[in-house]
């Protein structure tokens, strides 16, 4: 037994040496991004592991898709690592940093955006700038979606590329629902009447801080105060209509707001449990999905506030130290093609609305994505009415900062 | 561990002054020469050592004794040796057959590897199973054996492993009178054939007046005494 | 040859607290303000400020405490009382026999069973819905109740089969069964007679094992995530939401409560000690005192109870899985969905090879290396027996992995390996697997190994074999049962690992519980039931080789069929 342990360990080793020098990637130069053929030509060979949230089968299919096309396009690999959280991609570019490694990463992207994406610039963890020298860039809606170069209001300064707009909508059973409110106040008058019919994920949830960013935007004074950083005013006097607003609206929460869904998914599940009557999404093509998947039934229709609703756009970015920079470039130029946005918008493969500016794009591409068939609960982009600015990142840290004191720990 | 060695004599297994204690306490302290052939009996109440005794002179002794004295087999000191190179066999009351080996497979363990040839070393397995009286027995299941065949099987299992000398940890001591007897006859009638020094350890008066030698007597007091046989 | 089997026990010691460290010392510095990559440069006590004053951490961690401790004692309580009423009994052999189903489950997998059954909207509900014609589930919290019970009952119904596996490794070296006879033959009812005289004999056995569940059950984050309450959450989960925050400088909080974290484990399991050594000396005088207790109906009916429950939740909780896994619309209160569909398994098949075989080179390798470790270890203690004290040195710091909450040093673990330049390399993800796999290894091998007649060594030396032919041809084959029984448990825990594979690989080995928590994040039931059943099936094929391959090897061997 010795023996066969001495052999053993000594293949362990041999191994551990083996993979250890293979893993030491060679330094990858930063792209010329003057010169797109020689970023084509970089990025060939190269693999790109591609940090996204994986929750969701529809979305990791799509990125396989775009994977695959990279592959026959530009000679670029790409594997999706599924994450259960963005903030894991953002631990890992951390953890190299604290070990000292500036080259040859583990992470080449990441689907990021808000507050992670601020995190990162702020600390210097991002490559960059390369996205407007990209060429699909001319075809981003920059003046229409403002939010494709303010992401939460914070410039993304060329340092991550949109590749999808979305929208806050809510979801309501028609069975259940005769008319669904349309305002944050004409939910707290439902809600008054059909008390445990509603509720929201738990900040700072993404989800769930976006529903208090909905309410604060409706019911702030002035909201143009939410686009400046928080302490340039009177925070406090900014967010007292909101915990006036909450206050009347947590008791009447279901499980009297001492319980919280994790997120904004399990939403969907409490709503084919009947536990609630009302849900929302930052993707209006995501019912439909769930009624086709059994999740909901389809009695359940989309609908919006008639004042507007919060919309963002999604990006992705590359660490600083990332292993296949031009690889990574590459593929998100792709993901901002018609090609691979048109893909994204239909509802049967995805139905996450494009980025893209449709004067801009070539006719025929234009055609088709006036064609696509967006399913009985989908709202068209026309009828999903105005779109609000996201808040300043530092609103909120303070609103989930004060959330938490007041409704964190349960009384 | 063992202090000035003298001159040991050429045949048999001598214990010289071997004196085995716990803690400081003295257990027990003999000296002998089991002669090629002879078989002699240690005698004693629980805890004077008996067991130790063995256990020291085949080499498995568990750490926590202190050993003076020397152990000597056909004047080879082997009381320094690991177990395996003492060719000393020993059987305790229990036969411990290994239960995932056939009665065959029990045997050939023992068979020194220098017997070679699948032929020769099957041979030599059924051979010791008719000196048993168990022709045939060797693809059975062990646990499908009577307490008595087992019993035979671990004596002629020793056997095989050709000892230079035998120790008998109160071997007999689990069978019944009748197959006790029996069984008695034939281990002593088996040692004296192989001409073994053998050392027995045991309870029982009447095993130790069938050997037809020596009986020592170990005391608590630490003190021996030598009667004849 | 011998000489390596003299560096096991060292290196199986520096390969378990090596990593440890390193990540200890990963979490401690930036709790006191040292974190370059994030500008903390020197040292401060910030982050403890930081930490104090946020809202309801006392309550964070009075609920680890609280649920841990509880959680423990019952699961103890309920393993001691079925074995003290029903050892040597059929129900006990039938107990056994679930044994390995219960344990092949994951513990989130179960978590999200066992949410199911006792919702307001779980089967339970629903058994009572359909009789009294609800059509929406009750407005009461039962699952993330404030006192966290939920979270005791996931944890009792997974920690029950654990505790019982250890237990059952105990008893034949504790002699269990005749000691039993014994007492009641001493006139002693069957329940009090084990616990005055089996209870005391195998309880140090099973000290350690029982620690382990302490260690857990106070530090649990994935079964916490799905059962504990949220306002606010145990500390674990919540030090997760911190390492979690886009805010990077959360992270140096992060790490003080981690800190805080391991100070509860550690508080616990000295609270667990002296309580124990209370109760030695109050038992002693209760054993001596003569009473025989033998009316014990209720107590024996209590722990045949009780042990169903625990195990009727974890299959329960598994078939209603298994069920989401097929399941079309499935409307509230109907106990079975109306319509059944196999499309979300035939779309996720095709992917999953590479799952699989990534899930079965990692944990083989773990577990080959662990078993080889372990095995070492242990012959190394057995053949030294003779010239050295039998005692187990500093091989008692190969527990210290389950005894560490995993998120105190899972950060400071990946700056490590990112270090050593062996980040995103199999061996990495492999050693770092063996950090937590060992420890279990070495815990279910070590009292059937040393339990092992020494007479079968001894015999087998003085037939001339030498040490190396003994163990391979003697005590190998002996320990067939219970060295598979070692590697089976192995690898169920390697199975479940989720951070290690992610973060250590850096993502680049997708295994199935990775992809698993990926899409548990989509909290689609039907995908957690599909992944949540390939997680138990891996497991369960391993228990399953555990079992039948002695039973074949050994087919006409009858004294191989009962553990020795």
């Amino acid at each position: 037994m010795p023996r066969l342990t001495a052999r053993l360990m000594a293949a362990a080793i041999f191994g551990a040496s083996l993979m250890g020098f293979s893993s030491l990637a060679s330094a990858d130069p930063a792209p010329d991004m003057q010169n797109w053929d020689a970023v084509l030509k970089q990025a060939k060979g190269q693999t790109v592991y591609w940090y996204a949230w994986g929750g969701e089968p529809r979305i990791n299919d799509y990125i396989a898709w775009a994977g695959n096309q990279m592959q026959e396009k530009y000679g670029v690999t790409v594997k999706q690592v599924k994450l259960a959280d963005t903030a894991d991609a953002v631990s890992k570019v951390v953890s190299e940093k604290a070990a000292g490694v500036a080259d040859g990463g583990a992470v080449d992207m990441i689907w990021i955006n808000g507050e992670n994406f601020a995190a990162m610039k702020r600390n210097g963890l991002l490559f960059g700038p390369w996205v407007e020298q990209t060429p699909h860039f001319k075809y981003v809606d920059v003046i229409g979606k403002p939010t494709t170069i303010n992401d939460f209001t914070v410039p993304t300064a060329g340092l991550e590329a949109p590749w999808g707009m979305a929208q806050l909508s809510f979801f309501d059973d028609t069975s259940r629902v005769k008319t669904p409110p349309r305002s944050a106040q004409a939910l707290l008058a439902w809600l008054q009447t059909h008390p445990g019919r509603f509720t929201y994920p738990q900040p700072p949830d993404y989800m769930g801080s976006s529903f208090l960013k909905q309410v604060l935007t409706e019911v702030v004074d002035d909201p143009a105060v939410l686009q400046k950083p928080a302490g340039d005013a009177d925070a406090q006097k900014v967010l007292a209509p909101l915990w006036t607003y909450l206050a009347k609206m947590q008791p009447l929460l279901w499980r009297d707001g001492n319980a919280y869904p994790a997120n904004g998914a399990a939403l969907r599940a409490m709503m084919a449990d009947n536990e609630i009557d009302i849900g929302f999404s930052f993707s209006a093509a995501e019912v439909s999905a769930a009624i086709a998947n059994f999740e909901l039934p389809d009695s359940v229709r989309s609908f919006v506030f008639d004042g507007g609703t919060l919309g963002n756009t999604s990006f992705v970015a590359i660490p600083f130290n990332a292993s296949a920079k031009a690889g990574a470039v590459v593929l998100a130029d792709f993901l901002m093609s018609p090609q691979a946005q048109l893909r994204k918008q239909d509802p049967k493969i995805w139905g996450s609305f494009t980025v893209l500016d449709m004067d801009k794009i070539p006719p025929a591409d234009r055609e088709k994505f006036d064609a696509l068939d967006l399913g009985v609960a989908t709202l068209s982009p026309a009828d999903m009415g105005k779109v609000l600015p996201e808040p300043h990142p530092s609103w909120m840290e303070l609103v989930e900062r004060e959330w938490q004191k007041r409704y964190g720990v349960a009384p | 561990m063992a202090t000035s060695p003298r001159p040991p004599q050429n045949t048999g297994l001598k214990l010289d002054h071997v004196r085995i204690s716990v803690n400081g306490a003295q257990l027990c302290d003999v000296d002998l020469t089991v002669g090629a052939g002879e078989i002699v009996t240690l005698m004693g109440p629980s805890g004077v050592g008996k067991s130790s005794l063995l256990a020291y002179i085949c080499g498995t002794l568990a750490h926590g004794f202190d050993v003076a004295g020397g152990v000597f087999l056909n004047g080879t000191r082997i009381d320094n040796l690991p177990p395996q190179d003492c060719h000393v066999g020993i059987l305790f009351q229990d036969d411990l057959l290994f239960p995932h080996l056939s009665v065959g497979g029990n045997l050939a363990f023992a068979l020194p590897a220098k017997i070679r040839g699948r032929a020769r070393r099957l041979a030599a397995v059924e051979q010791a199973l008719i000196t048993a009286d168990m022709a045939g027995f060797a693809t059975r299941d062990p646990a499908t054996l009577s307490g008595g065949q087992r019993a035979r099987v671990a004596v002629m299992r020793v056997l095989l492993s050709q000892p230079s000398a035998l120790l008998l940890d109160e071997p007999f001591s689990k069978l019944d009178a009748t197959l006790r007897d029996q069984f008695r006859r034939f281990v002593f009638d088996q040692a004296r054939q192989k001409a073994l020094p053998t050392l027995m350890v045991t309870h029982d008066p009447d095993d130790a007046s069938a050997t037809g030698g020596p009986i020592l007597a170990m005391t608590p007091q630490n003190h021996r005494t030598v009667g004849g046989g | 040859m011998p000489k390596l089997l003299k560096y096991a026990p060292g290196l199986t010691v520096v390969l378990m607290v090596g990593p440890l460290l390193a990540g200890l010392l990963g979490t401690v510095l930036p709790a006191f303000g040292y974190l370059p990559a994030l500008g903390g440069g020197q040292a401060s006590l910030a982050a403890w400020r930081a930490l104090f004053a946020q809202p309801g951490l006392l309550i964070s961690v009075r609920l680890s405490a609280t649920t841990g401790l509880l959680a423990t004692a019952i699961s103890f309580g309920v393993v001691m009382l079925f074995c003290a009423a029903w050892q040597g009994t059929r129900a006990f052999d039938l107990m056994q026999r679930v044994l390995a189903p219960i344990l092949s489950v994951p513990h989130a997998a179960a978590a999200f069973g066992i949410a199911f059954l006792i919702a307001p909207s779980g089967w339970i509900v629903r058994v009572f819905a359909a009789l009294g014609g609800w059509d929406r589930p009750a407005d009461i919290v039962t699952v993330q109740d404030g006192w966290g019970l939920a979270l005791v009952a996931g944890l009792v119904a997974k920690e029950v089969p654990f505790l019982f596996l250890m237990t059952l490794g105990a008893l034949p070296q504790a002699d269990g069964e005749r000691t039993r006879h014994v007492a009641l033959t001493l006139g002693y009812g069957r329940v009090a007679g084990w616990f005055k005289t089996v209870l005391p004999r195998i309880y140090p056995q099973i000290k350690l094992p029982v620690f382990a569940v302490l260690a857990y059950s106070a530090s649990v984050v994935d079964v916490a995530m799905i059962l504990a309450p949220t306002t606010p959450a145990p500390l674990a989960v919540r030090i997760l939401h911190w390492l979690s925050d886009p805010d990077l400088s959360m992270r140096f909080m992060a790490s003080a409560a981690a800190l805080v974290q391991l100070g509860v484990v550690v508080g616990l399991i000295a609270l667990w000690w002296g309580f124990e050594k209370l109760v030695a000396r109050f038992g002693r005088g209760w054993a001596e005192a003569g009473g025989r207790y033998r009316c014990e109906g209720s107590v024996r009916a209590l722990g045949a109870v009780a042990a169903l429950i625990a195990a009727g939740m974890v299959l329960l909780g598994i078939a209603g899985l298994a069920v989401w896994s097929i399941a079309g619309f499935w409307r509230f209160p109907d106990m079975l969905p109306g319509q059944w569909s196999v499309k979300l398994w035939l779309r996720e098949l095709p992917a999953l090879g590479d799952d699989v075989i990534n899930t079965v080179v990692i944990g083989g390798a773990a577990v080959v290396l662990a078993i080889i470790l372990v095995v070492a270890c242990l012959e190394r203690e057995q053949r030294n027996a003779a010239t050295s004290r039998p005692g187990r040195g500093a091989l008692w710091l190969i527990y210290v992995p389950l005894l560490m909450p995993q998120i105190s040093f899972m950060f400071g673990l990946q700056v490590f390996f990112t270090f050593l330049g062996l980040e995103r390399t199999l061996v990495s993800v492999v050693l770092a697997h063996l950090v937590f796999v060992l420890p279990y290894v070495f815990l279910s091998l070590a009292d059937p190994f040393r339990a092992l007649d020494p007479r079968y060594r001894q015999t087998a030396l003085c037939l001339g074999a030498s040490p190396d032919r003994v163990f391979w041809r003697v005590i190998l084959p002996l320990l067939t049962r219970p060295v598979l029984a070692a590697i089976a448990v192995g690898f169920a825990v390697s199975v479940g690992q989720y951070l290690p594979t992610l973060l250590i690989g850096a993502g680049r080995f997708a295994t199935l519980t990775t992809d698993a928590v990926a899409l548990a994040a989509g909290n689609d039931r039907r995908m957690i039931g599909i992944y949540g059943v390939l997680q138990t099936v891996l497991p369960f094929v391993g228990f399953g080789i555990a079992m039948l391959v002695p039973a074949i090897l050994f087919c006409r061997r009858r004294g191989m069929r009962r553990d020795i």
